[in-house]
């Protein structure tokens, strides 16, 4: 390569030098700084034992067509030996449309299973035994309120417990505005209904996971590391601040709460930031909410690795790329990984796509012996000297988003999407300039046309749901619906949690798009900024 | 140079879009970006109001099957001429020859290089206009300047 074009430094741009030593970490106290595995201030990691104990949940990001369908692929992923999974939701229903709504056209089924009402939820989990699956999440954010009402009239239909299954929502909508794009309301009600989801869980479901503060996207959209971590501290805050104020305590609120984060191939980078995200968090849970619960303080990760480092020139490589970011997690000590499949610039993942991203965990887990101690690379001078650096800069960060009022005042000043955008157009700048080399598409090109197998979806998906739409209107008792949705919208008026009334409508087979409707009259909708 | 970036549908992945529309505005084009889940009759009535010269249209929910047959189709409709049409997103190779059938010149996937677009698209436009003036010359008129 050559050298004079090749910058030393990170994915984020933190320079490095050749080797570190003693002098690069002046001040560094071992109490201070790390702490024992399973101690404050966690920097190595929030469990003693870690991986010897238990090991991460492997849980596979799937879901597309109707509930019949993806319901076939959860099993086939059980079978396979994963612990956990995730369900991806088609668009309409990410942003509250039935799936025979016109804006809905083309889209349903698309990325993820078309759920209109509880019906494709009991057709989803047909089968399934729920209550022996670590981890079920979810991508719903500003619908995450009707997600918990699924997942509650579910569990009471079926005689279950529903804080005896282990559902993780996602509940982050405040990163739809800055990245994801999935927003419905304007930004200070997704405050106020992602929190009504952490007071309902607080409440009554203290089992559950009732956020999961998402970086993954912000990262995806052009963020540094440091940033990817900053911002998500700041949207958390902006929930645990509603929160407090509405009397929630924070300290068992916020005990199973989880960040959700990426992971990028450059590996050092990746491993500093999931010790500096739990020594940062650590001591903002104590310094900022007085936080007094080990568990509070301690920060569970989700990795999903990223699907904007993989690329269409050359798939299999995509292999090597996963197995790289799946070890960083592990390294850096996180509690639950998704990983991608090689194929995902192309279309939806095949099974036999899934099947090997699935296996580059369970070969890291079994195989790699990385596993059997705890932050391994703890004590390098560049790992720690990397770690306080990204450390430092959250920090500065944060700051500079109090200073602009908060994560809310800055989705609506466009300061997180001015960023995201600044980056993403110097990085696409320095790949297309080869400062920057990525393997198999800016250099050692192949120009044979890749063949893989591409997963086809059936086109039915859309008709099937239609059909389905119009027969429950028909069946359910429409009167009994009709008065659960004014419940829903005299709460929404009077400002109240939305939990109950909206077990209630999905219990009466209401969909959501009906009930999103009624809530943005009461609401309105988000008019997003155009910033590129 | 008018050039729009639309992303019609409900998908949400607006980085390419994003950074597109930068790249055009950094070579020295006038630029409109939609934003995300722009309608298509919004994206036709810019494309006919603004009289662009480029549309580039950014689709990864895999919902360019629909959506593209439903805007060309309005731009045959309201007779609008003269415009390259480009795709980029997650376009499956099977797709791409219908997609041009229907009135796309051109589908950029994931890797391709901005200038690559760019350069692409600033092409067609200047081969268009050439057309026009050798037609205009041709019929006795007098040939207009280039307008970019």
């Amino acid at each position: 390569m050559n050298s004079q074009k090749k910058k030393h430094m990170t994915l984020s741009g933190f320079p490095l030098k050749n080797s570190y030593t003693p002098e690069d970490l002046s001040g560094f106290e071992y109490e201070k700084n790390l702490g024992n595995p399973g101690e404050y201030p966690f920097t190595r990691g929030i469990r003693q034992e870690m991986y010897r104990d238990s090991l991460w949940v492997m849980g596979q990001y799937s879901g597309f067509a109707s509930a019949e369908e993806a319901n076939k692929r959860f099993r086939y992923l059980i079978e396979q030996g994963q612990t956990g999974f995730s369900i991806a939701l088609d668009l309409p229903t990410q942003v509250g449309l039935d799936s025979d709504d016109e804006m809905a056209e083309g889209e349903v089924g698309k990325v993820g299973v078309a759920i209109d009402s509880l019906e494709d939820i009991e057709q989803l989990f047909e089968g399934i035994d729920l209550e022996k699956v670590r981890q079920i999440r979810t991508t719903a954010n500003a619908n995450s309120i009707m997600m918990l009402g699924l997942y509650v009239a579910y569990a009471k239909k079926k005689g279950i417990d529903p804080n005896k299954i282990g559902f993780f929502l996602q509940n982050d909508s405040l990163k739809e505005y800055i990245c994801r794009g999935t927003y419905i309301f304007p930004p200070d009600v997704a405050v106020k209904l992602s929190a009504d989801v952490i007071e309902y869980c607080a409440n009554h479901l203290p089992n559950w996971t009732p956020i999961a503060v998402s970086g993954y996207h912000i990262r995806e959209a052009g963020a540094t590391a440091a940033e990817e971590i900053a911002f998500t501290m700041a949207n958390m805050m902006a929930y645990f601040d509603s929160a407090q104020q509405r009397g929630v305590d924070v300290d068992q609120a916020a005990r199973n709460i989880y960040f959700f984060l990426n992971s990028k191939p450059d590996f050092l980078e990746e491993v500093a930031k999931f010790r500096a995200a739990r020594r940062a968090y650590a001591k903002i849970m104590s310094e900022r909410y007085g936080c007094e619960d080990k568990e509070t303080k301690s920060l569970k990760i989700f990795v999903f690795t990223s699907g904007a480092s993989l690329t269409a020139e050359q798939p299999l490589n995509n292999i090597v790329r996963v197995t790289i970011e799946t070890m960083a997690a592990v390294a850096g000590g996180v509690q639950t990984i998704s990983t991608s499949s090689f194929d995902e610039a192309y279309a939806i993942p095949t099974e036999e796509a899934v099947k090997v991203a699935l296996r580059t965990q369970q070969i890291i887990a079994y195989e790699s012996g990385i596993t059997e101690t705890v932050d391994f690379m703890g004590g390098s001078y560049a790992l720690e000297k990397l770690t306080d650096e990204i450390e430092k800069d959250i920090f500065n960060i944060l700051a500079e988003i109090d200073k602009n009022n908060g994560a809310v005042d800055c989705i609506e000043k466009g300061y997180f999407q001015r960023k995201l955008a600044d980056n993403a157009y110097q990085y696409q700048k320095s790949i297309d300039e080869k400062e920057r080399i990525v393997v198999g598409s800016n250099m050692f090109r192949d120009e044979r046309e890749p063949e893989i197998p591409i997963f086809e979806l059936s086109n039915d998906t859309e008709e099937q749901q239609r059909v389905k739409l119009e027969k429950l209107r028909e069946n359910r008792d429409n009167i009994k619906v009709e008065r659960a949705l004014n419940r829903i919208k005299q709460a929404a008026t009077d400002g109240e949690n939305l939990g109950d009334p909206m077990i209630e409508a999905i219990e009466a087979y209401a969909t959501l798009g009906e009930i999103t409707r009624v809530l943005k009259d009461v609401y309105g909708v988000y008019k997003p900024l155009k910033i590129y | 140079m008018k050039v729009l970036i639309a992303k019609p549908g409900l998908d949400g992945h607006d980085r390419g879009a994003k950074v597109i529309a930068r790249a055009f505005e950094e070579a020295g084009a006038e630029v409109i970006y939609t934003g995300i889940q722009s309608s298509i009759d919004d994206i036709v009535d810019i494309v006919e109001k603004e009289q662009v010269d480029v549309v580039g249209i950014s689709i990864l929910s895999g919902a360019h099957n629909t959506l593209m047959p439903k805007i060309m189709e309005k731009i045959k409709e309201r007779e609008i001429e003269d415009v390259v049409f480009i795709l980029g997103g997650i376009i499956p190779q099977k797709d791409i020859p219908r997609l041009k059938e229907l009135g796309v010149d051109e589908v950029f996937g994931p890797g391709t290089p901005l200038d690559e677009c760019v350069e692409y698209a600033f092409g067609q436009v200047m081969a268009i206009k050439a057309e026009k003036v050798v037609e205009d010359m041709s019929q006795g008129k007098r040939g207009k300047t280039l307008n970019f």
